[in-house]
């Protein structure tokens, strides 16, 4: 793998996106601010304060996790698969001298950026709300891209096994809704069955909400653990992309 | 000098011999093509050719080098028009040359003219502002030839080069492919039209399942068999192409 040429191939997807940006943008950034808006408000009107932070305030970081989540698993499922499949981008790119594993590795640093770019945007919009009680909350940002990468390692993991792009729906209703829910964004999960903070702790987004909530509202020594658990993951999914795109693809 | 050296190359499926233990040497400033019909691996050995798919025996070496070991080295020399439209449809026509020519790493500044000077070449210079949508089939397989040059390929490979194509558009390509070969680029190309195989090659391999059942010029082919390059396909295997279409 050269790093120069998966650079060409996130290069292609930045193009492509800062054609469509408008609408894109629009689109991610209208939903957050709705569940803020909902959520926040409405259902904080009679939850009122969690942890002695005001609700609004609670769900506020939780919201830089989701959105850059959606942010990676869209593109790295939908989108890579569409290149894969039906526009066959990856055939074309696959007779210039970018290899297989130099694609992936640009699909899933693209992954990787989007997640940065979105949460970025949230992190901007709720710190101009007020809902940020610390700018250590800057420190996310780097972690985002991190978390990106995971979140695309696992679409990507994904979309080179799906038989097809219905099978898409497997994917968002049993992970990826469930992750959204119980991973602490909206609701302590200590009160739950201790099962459900057991399950929580192996996915990423629980590691990253906790990581936006320590850092908005000032604290950083206790997200240690957290950090470690992401960058372990990282590691130990980052073959699995390659191997399974390579089985799918070289034919 | 030999570009491409094929030695007891075959292709396995699972069980199905794509590509059966073919031999073939093509060289420097020759238009060789591979004849037969759908199915008779001809696609299978283009890919290999140009890395995308690996053999499962036997070896190929192009510009000398292994296409196992090498493929980024022997990709940035040379241009592929594959058989499917596979044009990045979020991008106009001369983003798609240009973008096309960042794999290469040749930077917007030098892309930028040759892919107005290319878009001219194919007779496309007016669309290049549109998306991919909006050509019609013959406007889009002279964008894909275009952007097989973009690297200034010293070996084009043309995978059924003017399949579906009107009689125009077919034309304007053979005109393109001609005048590539007056440069002195190597042209590899496959076809189940016994015109294009007469009218562009210097010498042709018949295919059928797999193998190669000749080698040679299309006249000596036709002077050897007797009759035109279809019946000297007919003789050769048994068949005739038209049933195939």
């Amino acid at each position: 793998m050269k790093i120069r040429r998966a650079f060409r191939v996130w290069q292609r997807n930045f193009t492509v996106y800062t054609k469509l940006y408008k609408s894109s943008i629009a689109l991610n950034f209208v939903e957050p601010v709705l569940y803020l808006a909902a959520l926040g408000l409405g259902l904080g009107a009679f939850v009122r304060e969690i942890n002695g932070v005001p609700y609004i305030k609670f769900i506020a970081p939780g919201i830089i996790a989701s959105s850059s989540m959606f942010a990676a698993i869209y593109e790295c499922t939908y989108g890579t698969y569409v290149r894969m499949t039906y526009q066959k981008t990856f055939d074309a790119i696959l007779a210039t001298p970018v290899n297989l594993d130099d694609l992936i590795a640009g699909e899933l640093m693209w992954g990787a950026t989007k997640s940065l770019m979105y949460g970025t945007i949230i992190i901007a919009v709720i710190s101009f709300f007020g809902l940020v009680d610390s700018p250590m909350v800057i420190l996310a940002i780097p972690v985002l891209f991190v978390t990106g990468l995971i979140f695309s390692q696992i679409s990507v993991i994904f979309t080179a096994v799906i038989p097809g792009i219905d099978s898409f729906n497997y994917f968002y209703t049993l992970f990826m809704t469930p992750m959204f829910l119980f991973s602490g964004i909206f609701f302590p999960l200590d009160n739950l069955p201790r099962i459900i903070s057991n399950i929580a702790f192996f996915t990423p987004l629980y590691h990253l909400v906790n990581i936006c909530r320590s850092l908005s509202s000032g604290q950083f020594t206790v997200i240690i653990w957290d950090i470690f658990w992401i960058l372990a993951v990282a590691a130990i999914l980052s073959p699995y992309p390659f191997k399974l795109m390579r089985r799918r693809i070289v034919k | 000098m030999e570009i491409v050296v094929a030695k007891r190359l075959s292709k396995y499926f699972n069980s199905l011999k794509a590509v059966d233990n073919v031999n073939f040497e093509i060289v420097k400033g020759e238009c060789f093509g591979f004849l037969g019909p759908n199915g008779a691996g001809k696609t299978t050995v283009m890919r290999m050719i140009y890395c995308f798919t690996p053999p499962s025996s036997g070896t190929v070496n192009v510009f000398g080098m292994d296409v196992r070991k090498e493929p980024s080295r022997i990709k940035s020399r040379l241009g592929v028009m594959p058989q499917e439209d596979n044009l990045d449809p979020d991008l106009s026509v001369f983003e798609n040359l240009v973008v096309y020519a960042r794999y290469f790493d040749i930077g917007k500044k030098n892309s930028a003219p040759f892919a107005r000077e290319l878009l001219d070449f194919v007779g496309i210079k007016e669309k290049a502002d549109v998306y991919i949508k909006e050509l019609s089939g013959g406007m889009k397989r002279r964008l894909i030839l275009a952007r097989s040059l973009i690297n200034n390929p010293e070996l084009l490979i043309l995978d059924e080069p003017t399949t579906g194509l009107d009689p125009h558009s077919r034309r304007t390509v053979w005109e393109k492919l001609n005048s590539l070969r007056k440069k002195n680029t190597t042209l590899i190309l496959t076809t189940h039209y016994m015109e294009e195989a007469e009218r562009l090659c210097d010498r042709v391999a018949i295919m059928d399942s797999g193998q190669i059942v000749a080698i040679d010029s299309p006249s000596r082919l036709m002077e050897i068999h007797g009759g035109n390059l279809e019946d000297v396909y007919l003789k050769l295997t048994g068949r005739s192409l038209k049933v195939n279409f």
